[in-house]
């Protein structure tokens, strides 16, 4: 089963179905933890401490946070090496263009490759930024993220990177929510509208969410 | 020289597979007296089929499935676009599914009577025993037939009969039924039993011993002309009908392999056998390149009629009831609308001689929808001809709901072809032809949704059966190898012919010489016929074949993809066949079917058959480009459906 | 009306194509658009060069042959095939151009004629019923549910003309294989099939070099058939049930 799949287009296509929903879970809970910092430093300290403690005392301390990190990174690298192989692939299909171009498909459709790269590469950024703390900008701190985040969203060039990104984030999960449910062979025509309909809604709370911290810290009402 | 209208007539031509004893048990009969080949021997034999369409795709599917060796051609780029795919309205079957009285014998009465007395009545049975398991098959296969909301096989009435017996799928039979050829086929080319050559066309055949043991056939990407041999040849090449150049058959259909094979030795069988079809979309201008058929199943619930005043131009929505003629009610009250397709097509040129046309030039009549949509509302009549009503819009910018359609009758399919006995053996033993390239089941006109049936019962179940006993009764022993200097002979004959093509160098095109060619056919060879205008169609013919070879220019080199070149060497065929075609219209001073000779008809303007002197099939043997051919004859039979003069009235 | 044309011209497959510029004049809006390349065609015989090769045989709309890339839209504007789309939807004056369907899958093997055998391979690898001639059973024996056989009939009505590789971005061929799949899939006949067919069928389809689908939709937009974009989501459903079962064995 897993070669059938490895090999074929429509199974990579699935797996990078299936860790786009992956990681769409995991944005879903990440925009509810991050609106948390609008209840100030205390609250959303506490709950960067509650993520490395979650299920103790089965779990040892940030075992759960590990095991969630290493799915992720699993899901990323997966979507990622089987959105480089198909897009290969695609061009090496299609390798001279027509003379006479035409307007082509929807933006979000055109943009997936570069949204993807540009996701690709905030990841990095992020992780170095606000988890690691090597690149990051203030003093980092490790168990303060109020204060990190803080200092992040002080900086030009961290609101730019931020909102670029949740931009190119919403786009990307508008047409990869939608194309994930037809990969799974889960659309059809009577559920079509539903699922653009759910598409579009995800897409625009998560960017509204991740988006609404900088402006938080911009306008001040984070600080 | 004697002039090609002195033929000779020959020894008589005799059908020695035919069985005897009662109708209904004669194909039992043939097909336990044919010898077998042995399972384990099937596949040292091979065997080449040319064409790739209704018969020629299921009877490489099925000999390829009985363990043959099967080498395939066609000239289109792949076996799936066989003209059969273009059949729109449906496949006639015995199964009285809707309990109307139909049966087996119903079916054999109506194709023996509406092909004019001009068929053999063992085909025509066979073909109607055949037709209800050419359903089993198809169903099995996947075709999508129409069905009833109970999960089972809808069926309709079909012009010139009086029983629901057509299988359909929507406005697309032809295509569904073809696909379900292409696709057992194709099993067969991934199995390794069928050798399919796409993009190759058959130019010649060939002959060693008098036994046909390959084709010459030009690789139409590289231009290259090569050889294949094999134990017995089988012919589904198709009609004839785009000698008229316009016609509803594809652009590229055309009657080389037929014409080669007949030169080569098969007796050609009533090639004036030529049926036009009452219900296509008139031409616009001379850009026209073919005519586009509109299903006869229109005519079930469409209404023909044309203004009863000559040279009346108003619109059809101004003219009032009282002055309009549905001819076709008027004249055959009971058949009314639906009679079969030579009797429609010939009413409506009457009354466009008389000068009551519609439409640009007056070559038109009205088929008119206004009454069914009243009856049964416009959603009924869409959801029976949306996609006809689609089409004719998309073609002619009118719309059918608001204004009367515009038809004219078209060619559109040759009755005629290569002579062919019971077991569908040419005269050239080895030499196999079926479906609409050969002659036998149709007679002098072909009912609706019966060429689907033919192609099929000969490719699945009668050629499958009768080829054994000629493979069984000539053993291979004698290889015959692209080396034999035969072999070796004929293929430098077809280099030669292409290279003289390419030599002349002139100033017309192929097309002009096609559409010269067509329109002198049309005229005089169409739809009426007279002997004065067939014997000037016979001295103009060498004429325009004479100028061919003298201005025809061919761009380009015969060792490339040449489109040029394929078309100016069909039209020396086409060139060759109108002459018979002629020639045969000129003898049979008769009308029957869709051959119509003025000379010979009732007071009632109606076609008169005089079966004292044509009850005959006529086999025509080539004896050299305008030379005069040999006429053998092939007296028919009535024991079961006796000869009377046509009646739908 | 008289129009401009851009035309590919390459000789063969070897050779490197280039868009020529040629003239026509005198076309009729009744005129389909391979009448209007037949006067163009003409017209070049007679100023003594070769014709511009381009595949067509039914003219109806049917067959599937005929397969270009008119200003840029598999078939032109209208959805249709090129030989049914007529010259009343271009105006006098209008630059049009004119070239072959572009995908690695399908090489160009002249001017605007290219090779679409990989259609015919991906259908031998699997898009059949195994039904040998004489041993089919009564056809009432089944009965199929309308509804089945209406979906059934929708995406046998593919043409294989291939405008879904040639408008995909990607080259794909998923719209193409997928109508085939839904068609003999939904049936009983095509059942005992159903697992093998899909898989071998989408692995054929691969190894012809097509691209993989990003739902762009293209496909569907140049269906001259209007095979809905929906089509390729029932494969997928098809291929990962096939592909499950076979894990199983």
């Amino acid at each position: 089963m897993a070669r059938t799949v490895w090999d074929s287009t429509v199974g990579k296509k699935t797996v990078m179905a299936v860790s786009g929903v992956i990681m769409l879970m995991y944005l879903v809970a990440h925009v509810i933890g991050n609106l948390k910092i609008f209840f100030g430093p205390e609250e959303f300290n506490h709950y960067g401490h509650w993520l490395r403690t979650v299920g103790e005392p089965f779990m040892h301390y940030e075992w759960t946070l590990w095991l969630i990190r290493v799915v992720l990174a699993g899901a990323v690298v997966a979507h990622a090496v089987c959105a480089y192989q198909l897009s290969r692939r695609d061009i090496k299909a299609r390798p001279s263009k027509y003379v006479h171009r035409k307007p082509q498909a929807s933006y979000a459709t055109r943009t997936m490759r570069w949204g993807g790269i540009i996701l690709g590469l905030f990841i990095v950024w992020h992780v170095l930024d606000l988890t690691t703390g090597t690149v990051h900008s203030g003093g980092f701190q490790a168990g303060h993220p109020y204060q990190n985040v803080v200092d992040t969203f002080s900086t030009w060039y961290g609101n730019v990177i931020y909102i670029v990104a949740m931009l190119a984030l919403g786009l990307h999960i508008r047409h990869g929510f939608w194309s994930a449910a037809q990969t799974l062979g889960v659309g059809s025509r009577a559920r079509d509208r539903a699922l653009k309909t759910i598409a579009d809604v995800l897409a625009l709370l998560l960017t509204a969410g991740f988006i609404a911290v900088p402006v938080g810290v911009m306008t001040g009402v984070v600080s | 020289m004697t002039s090609y209208t002195d033929y000779t007539t020959g020894e008589p031509a005799v059908d020695s597979k035919a069985p005897s004893g009662p109708v209904h048990e004669r194909w039992d009969k043939r097909r336990f007296e044919a010898r077998l080949v042995n399972p384990a021997n099937r596949r040292k034999h091979t065997i080449i089929v040319v064409g790739t369409g209704l018969a020629g795709g299921a009877a490489g599917a099925t000999l390829a499935e009985q363990g043959y060796h099967v080498v395939q051609f066609c000239y289109q780029d792949s076996p799936r676009r066989a003209h059969s795919i273009a059949a729109q309205g449906g496949i006639n079957a015995a199964k009285n599914y809707r309990n109307d009285g139909d049966s087996i014998h119903r079916l054999f009465y109506d194709t023996v009577k509406g092909g004019d007395f001009r068929a053999r009545e063992s085909n025509v049975h066979r073909l109607a025993q055949i037709s209800v398991e050419i359903i089993d098959q198809c169903v099995a296969q996947g075709v999508p037939f129409a069905r009833e909301y109970g999960g089972l096989l809808d069926t309709r009435s079909f012009g010139g009969v009086q029983v629901s017996r057509t299988f359909y799928a929507r406005g697309q039979t032809g295509q569904q039924l073809l696909l379900g050829a292409y696709q057992a086929l194709s099993r067969q080319i991934a199995a390794g039993n069928v050798e399919m050559h796409p993009r190759t066309e058959m130019l010649d055949l060939i002959v060693v011993d008098g036994r046909a043991r390959g084709i010459v056939a030009r690789d139409l990407v590289t231009g290259k002309t090569d050889t294949y041999v094999a134990d017995a040849v089988v012919l589904a090449s198709g009609g004839y009908g785009n000698v008229f150049y316009l016609s509803t058959n594809a652009m590229n259909s055309n009657a080389t392999a037929v014409w080669r094979a007949h030169r080569r030795g098969a007796h050609f069988a009533n090639p004036c056998f030529t049926q036009i079809h009452p219900t296509c979309i008139p031409r616009t201008g001379d850009h026209q390149s073919k005519l586009t058929l509109m299903s006869e199943s229109l005519r079930n619930d469409g209404r023909i009629w044309v203004p009863k005043a000559k040279g009346d131009t108003r619109p059809p929505n101004q003219i009032p009831e009282d002055e309009r003629d549905y001819y076709l009610e008027r004249i055959y009250p009971s058949f009314g609308n639906l009679v079969p397709r030579d009797i429609a097509s010939r009413a409506a040129k009457n009354v466009c001689d008389e000068g009551r046309g519609i439409g640009p030039g007056g070559q038109g009549v009205y088929l008119d929808f206004a009454d069914a949509i009243r009856r049964m509302g416009r959603a009924a009549v869409e959801a029976r001809y949306g996609n006809l009503f689609d089409m004719y819009q998309r073609i002619t910018d009118e719309d059918p709901y608001e204004v009367p359609m515009r038809i004219y009758p078209a060619v559109h399919y040759t009755m005629g072809g290569l002579w062919v006995d019971y077991d569908l053996q040419t005269t050239v033993p080895g030499l196999f032809a079926i479906g609409e390239a050969n002659f036998s089941d149709h007679g002098a006109n072909r009912l609706g949704a019966s060429a689907l049936m033919q192609g099929l019962a000969d490719g699945y179940f009668v050629l499958p059966a009768t080829i054994n006993d000629y493979l069984a009764r000539n053993p291979h022993q004698d290889p015959v190898t692209p080396e034999h200097p035969v072999v070796q002979e004929m293929l430098a004959d077809t280099e030669d012919r292409l290279n003289l093509l390419l030599a002349v160098d002139g100033d017309r095109t192929p097309d002009s010489f096609h559409r010269e060619l067509g329109e002198l056919m049309w005229e005089f060879c169409g739809m009426a016929r007279t002997e004065s205008g067939l014997r000037k169609a016979l001295e103009r013919i060498p004429q325009i074949r004479e100028e061919f070879w003298r201005r025809i220019k061919v761009p380009g080199t015969g060792e490339e993809f040449n489109q040029s070149l394929e078309k100016a060497n069909r039209i020396v065929d086409y060139l060759e066949l109108a002459e018979l075609m002629c020639l045969d219209a000129l003898h049979r001073a008769e009308s029957c079917g869709g051959h119509f000779r003025e000379e010979s008809q009732t007071p009632e303007g109606e076609a008169a058959r005089r079966d004292d002197t044509f009850a005959y099939a006529a086999a025509w043997e080539f004896t050299g480009t305008g030379v005069a051919p040999t006429l053998h004859k092939e007296d028919l039979v009535f024991e079961y459906v006796h000869p009377t003069q046509r009646s739908y009235a | 009306m008289k129009l401009t044309l851009r035309v590919w011209r390459q000789k063969n497959a070897d050779a490197d194509g280039a868009m020529s510029t040629y003239a026509v004049d005198g076309i009729s809006s009744d005129m389909s658009f391979l009448e209007m390349l037949d006067i163009l065609n003409e017209q070049l015989i007679l100023s003594g060069e070769e014709p511009v090769a381009f595949d067509h045989d039914c003219r109806e709309g049917i067959c599937g042959a005929c397969s270009l890339v008119i200003n840029g839209e598999a078939h032109g504007p209208e959805r249709t095939t090129a030989c049914q789309l007529h010259m009343r939807s271009f105006q006098d004056g209008d630059t049009i151009d004119i070239e072959p369907w572009r995908a690695s899958a399908f090489p160009v093997i002249r001017d605007l004629v290219v090779d679409r055998s990989a259609f015919d391979r991906i259908i031998q690898a699997g898009g059949y019923v195994t039904a040998p001639t004489g041993s089919a059973p009564e056809a009432h024996a089944t009965p199929v549910p309308k509804a089945d056989a209406d979906f059934a009939f929708e995406h046998a009505e593919c043409i294989g003309c291939g405008a879904c590789v040639a408008a995909c971005p990607n080259g794909a061929a998923m719209l193409f294989t997928s109508a085939k799949i839904n068609h003999l899939n939904v049936l009983p006949q095509g059942a005992p099939e159903r697992e093998t067919r899909v898989l071998d069928m989408v692995a054929q389809m691969d190894s012809e070099g097509f691209g993989g689908c990003t739902l762009t939709g293209e496909c569907a937009t140049a269906c001259p058939k209007g095979i809905p974009l929906v089509s390729i989501t029932s494969m997928n459903k098809e291929w990962l049930r096939a592909a499950r079962k076979a894990g199983k064995r």
